[in-house]
């Protein structure tokens, strides 16, 4: 495909039926109230020169190239800036609008270095377009005058530079900071001829609060604000759309190419999930695709302790049919599965547990989601019916308050986060509940009404005050409890105890009771109130308690079923979502059926001509049980990492050596690998042909932009075995797979590679009622009929803070890094978190006599690990946290085995700990520290 | 003394259901155990109620609902 170049029809679109008739240049169109001149003329096919206006930004008015001459109107009004009214005229090329044009581009120009040639932008510049769209023949000012040639670039950033020599202080950069990502990093400073382009306070781009998002350097229309690679490699010339292999938001991007190389990545703008924006891992980090730690061909030994022996497809193959069949042989049918992978497409995630239920003969099979959002499965199944979020992203938008629980979007979901402080700028209301003060409670422009910083795990104290308050207080929505929910009455007697109101969970919590009372009428007096929440609410021994808590608290106050309400996972992992609804579960069959439902037997017997286990299989942490109990004896780890992502890895690397076969497929030799006997090279993102669904039920294309540099897709890995094992697994492309998940799976029933080539994307459920998708679920029916109440009885943790270990841990994420870092670690993201550190709060600093950048112990009943110390008062004092990014840190050490009673998802966020100095950042011995604080404390 | 992941997690999930009359509690649980459990996890379960090392009586009314 050639190189796409998006229409930029100059401001932004604006909502509403088209009632303003307009003629631009003698040709009518109809548009929405408030359009600009700007954008009718350009609907109308006619661009008006620009250089300070383009449709992801609010117009300006600043570049005065876009002047019009409007019938019955004085002088020449910027036509960014003016809005269309009925029966207005406008001519958009007269002699003197061609002379006023010349004449800015005049004054442009003769201050601007004429490299043209030798620009990194030349041929992608509408500095030089625009030279040519308005005739520029000559400057009359010559060049010798008083310029800006001589500005400094700064380089400090690892991913674009900024060469003020050829800014024409446009704005265009600030604004997109401002309005699009919502950081304010940027600035001009300066007046007239002084005013520049600014990162911060003046330092580099590095040195200010940049986020390196992209947008920016997307905003900007010369090369001042330039990607690297493109100043390196020179301008791509064919694009392929495709969809961000990171978080759980699915971006959509243009792959820009020169042949299969990758120039850069930029965000798509007709893409359903970001519509244009990205974040620094998706814009940036692609570089591990093509990184030399690629493991390219199979490797195959005998015993961990062996050395690898590269081998060819067919050998390697071969041993893992063979080997997998022998230990049926002699330990069971049930003696071996698999794990799928987030990371991997649907297609690829559908023939691994395909394998399982067909070749391996069981249930054995489930997937990551484990580890993060199985109690977003289970909590929203059991309430509403399905196991996914509500809403889709834009339906933010039109929220009037909204709940952030356990969730950290600045970080995680950057993209999302910015379309969430958009709305906050607007004025939504913002309730933050986390332990940690994130960067949303307060940030430029955004300050939350309220934040619960409360004791980690009483989560589910927290979420039955709440609702507890909407109850007694008359706050609830009655009609909507009883026209379409069930069980209310009895929910509300037991959330009406005393033992769930704010004054008897405040000393359990730490939250004051009243701030508790104010957030809850918030809430529940809001037009529209959303919930938004993460792994803070998952991952704990009430992960499942929790997300049925918010789904009864949603359900209560009528916040279900339309836009700008909903409870709404933030997923981890791009595919989580879909690795779930693709039948990686071992009680599940694709598209959230249980193995004992005969009818979907059936239909799944029928079309695999394998019979399949009516019981469920074994959960990630019952096959590690299993492992070290004898009865689970081998394991196909497909794009997973489990020895550094799971909890408590020494019960982990204790199951994995106690198999007779651990098969690892991954784009790399990743910690799990160390204790492999196969290693089978997988494809990065850039290589695959398939789907990921988004956490707003998504369906996106990944498309390739090059072979796979193994040889085989995933998926032909996947079925290559099961034909080792003598079952014909065989599909000539993914598009066949897709064709029979929609087969078998009623809410994919609509979706073909056609369909989604055709629309961009679907979100599902995609089927006869909803051909082109479902955007809100829940309206007016909720997908199990009505709505069921669950009573969510607290119970704390039995993780708890004692003299030994008296700190809580709780673990997360930051923005450069993405899960176990494999893929990040292996680009330029490590300038921003090179290691993983320990957040401190200043006063248990102090008391273990602990400075900022000192090495500390961190040491739980399970593990001991290594880190450096970060003292910050984000934390609250009792609390520390730390990310899992490294696997020289270990973090997951020290995690326990802990987990969700109903999903077995491990309690990543409560660990007892505690803190030690090892070795102080001066250089001070941690015994001389200890001296001077018993001295002190003598 | 190491309790057995079975024994442990069946006792987290008898936590849960307190609050509930101990024969509605027991069904919900042995209903959950069904969906959710591997076969030879029940059986594990089974075979340490048998020893005598589970005591909890909301367990043992749970365990008197699982198929032997």
């Amino acid at each position: 495909m050639a190189l796409i170049k998006e229409p930029d029809l100059g401001t932004p679109g604006r909502p509403g039926e088209p009632t303003v008739t307009v003629q631009v240049d003698g040709m009518s169109v109809a548009v929405p109230e408030g359009t600009s001149v700007m954008r009718a003329a350009a609907l109308t096919g006619i661009d008006i020169p620009k250089l300070c206006a383009t449709d992801t930004l609010e117009a300006f008015g600043s570049c005065r190239l876009c002047l019009v001459e409007i019938d019955g109107r004085k002088g020449t009004p910027a036509s960014c800036t003016t809005p269309v009214t009925e029966g207005m005229r406008v001519s958009t090329q007269t002699p003197k609008l061609e002379k006023l044009r010349q004449g800015v581009m005049e004054l442009y120009i003769s201050d601007h270095p004429l490299d043209c040639l030798t620009c990194s932008a030349n041929g992608d510049c509408e500095l030089q377009d625009m030279s040519g769209t308005v005739g520029l023949r000559e400057v009359r000012y010559g060049y010798e005058g008083e310029n800006h040639l001589d500005a400094p670039k700064d380089t400090s950033n690892p991913y674009f530079d900024f060469d003020a020599s050829k800014c024409i202080v446009c704005s265009r950069c600030v604004r997109a900071c401002d309005e699009v990502q919502g950081t304010f990093a940027l600035t001009i400073e300066g007046r007239g001829f002084e005013s520049k382009v600014s990162p911060g306070a003046g330092g580099s781009f590095m040195e200010s609060d940049c986020v390196s998002c992209g947008a920016c350097v997307q905003a900007c229309p010369t090369a001042t604000l330039q990607e690297r690679s493109v100043v390196d490699l020179g301008m791509p010339s064919r694009s392929v759309i495709t969809t961000c292999a990171y978080c759980g938001v699915g971006c959509s991007f243009k792959a820009e190419l020169r042949g299969d190389q990758v120039v850069r990545m930029v965000p798509y703008k007709d893409g359903g999930a970001n519509e244009g924006h990205s974040c620094v891992k998706g814009r940036f980090a692609f570089g591990y695709a093509t990184h030399p730690d690629r493991v390219l061909r199979p490797k195959v030994r005998e015993r961990i302790t062996d050395p690898w022996r590269e081998v060819e497809w067919d050998e390697a193959i071969g041993f893992v049919g063979t080997r997998l069949r022998d230990i049926q042989a002699r330990h069971g049918t049930g003696s071996i599965g698999a794990i799928t992978s987030s990371r991997c497409t649907n297609e690829e995630v559908y023939v691994v547990q395909k394998m399982v239920r067909a070749v391996f003969g069981n249930n054995n099979v489930d997937t990551c989601a484990r580890v993060c959002h199985s109690p977003t499965g289970y909590g929203l199944k059991q309430t509403f019916g399905t196991s996914a979020g509500t809403q889709d992203f834009k339906s933010v938008a039109k929220a009037d308050v909204i709940v952030l629980i356990g969730a950290n979007p600045t970080d995680g979901h950057p993209v999302f986060a910015s379309r969430m402080k958009r709305r906050l700028r607007e004025g939504a209301q913002l309730i933050v509940i986390d332990p940690r003060r994130i960067d949303l409670v307060r940030s430029p422009h955004i300050e939350a009404a309220h934040h619960l910083q409360l004791a980690p795990g009483t989560n589910v104290a927290i979420v039955n005050a709440l609702a507890h308050v909407v109850v007694t207080e008359g706050l609830a929505d009655l009609d909507f409890a009883a026209e379409r929910c069930e069980g209310f009455d009895e929910w509300a007697e037991f959330i009406a105890r005393p033992e769930n109101s704010p004054e008897a969970v405040e000393p359990i919590s730490g939250v004051p009771a009243a701030e508790l009372r104010a957030a809850a009428r918030l809430y529940a007096s809001a037009p529209n109130g959303a919930i938004y929440y993460g792994l803070g609410v998952t991952e704990h021994s009430q992960g499942s308690t929790m997300v049925m808590g918010m789904a009864n608290l949603a359900m209560a106050t009528g916040n279900i079923g339309r836009e700008g309400v909903g409870v709404n996972p933030l997923r981890g992992q791009n595919n989580v979502q879909g690795s779930c609804d693709m039948g990686s579960f071992p009680h599940e069959l694709p598209g959230y059926r249980h193995v004992s439902d005969d009818a979907v037997r059936t239909v799944f017997e029928n079309l695999w001509g394998s019979p399949i286990l009516d019981e469920p299989g074994l959960r990630i942490p019952n096959m590690f049980d299993a492992a070290i109990d004898g009865s689970f004896r081998a394991l196909y780890v497909q794009g997973e990492d489990i020895a550094q992502s799971d909890p408590n890895t020494k019960h982990v690397t204790a199951a994995l050596e106690a198999m007779e076969l651990v098969v690892v497929q991954d784009l790399f030799e990743n910690e799990t690998a160390k204790y492999a006997h196969v290693l089978l090279p997988g494809t990065s993102f850039l290589e695959k042909d398939g789907t990921f669904t988004n956490a707003e039920r998504r369906i996106n294309r990944v498309r390739p932009v090059m072979a796979p540099k193994t040889g085989k897709h995933e998926w032909q890995i996947v079925c290559e075995v099961a034909q080792a094992m003598g079952y014909d697994m065989h599909y000539d492309h993914s598009r066949e797979i897709m064709d029979e998940i929609a087969a078998t799976t009623p809410t994919f029933a609509g979706v073909s590679f056609d369909k989604l080539d055709k629309l961009g994307s679907v979100q599902w459920p995609c089927n006869e009622s909803a051909p082109e998708g479902t955007p809100i679920m829940h309206v007016g029916q909720f997908v199990r009929g009505r709505g069921h109440f669950v009573q969510t009885a607290f119970v704390p943790t039995e993780e708890r803070s004692t003299r030994r270990f008296p700190l809580i841990l709780t673990t997360g994420r930051i923005l450069s890094q993405y899960n176990v870092g494999a893929q990040t670690r292996r680009t330029a993201n490590v300038v921003w978190h090179p290691e993983d550190l320990l957040e401190i709060h200043p006063h248990d600093a102090e008391v273990r006599g602990i400075s900022d950048g000192d090495t500390v112990s961190l040491a739980s009943r399970v593990g001991e690990t290594t880190l450096r110390a970060r003292i910050v008062d984000r934390m609250p004092v009792g609390v520390v946290y730390t990310t899992f990014h490294h696997p020289v840190t270990g973090a997951n050490v020290v995690t326990t085995e802990n987990s969700d009673w109903a999903t077995n998802c491990p309690e990543y966020k409560v660990t007892a700990v505690q803190v030690g100095l090892k070795q102080s950042a001066s250089g001070r011995s941690a015994e001389a520290t200890a001296r001077d604080l018993q001295t002190l404390s003598d | 003394m190491t309790t057995n992941p079975q024994v442990r997690l069946v006792t987290e999930i008898a936590a849960q259901f307190r609050h509930r009359p101990q024969d509605e509690a027991a069904a919900e649980i042995a209903a959950h155990i069904r969906s959710f459990w591997d076969p030879r996890m029940r059986s594990q379960l089974l075979a340490h109620v048998e020893a005598g090392s589970v005591t909890d009586p909301l367990v043992l009314a749970v365990v008197r609902l699982l198929p032997r």
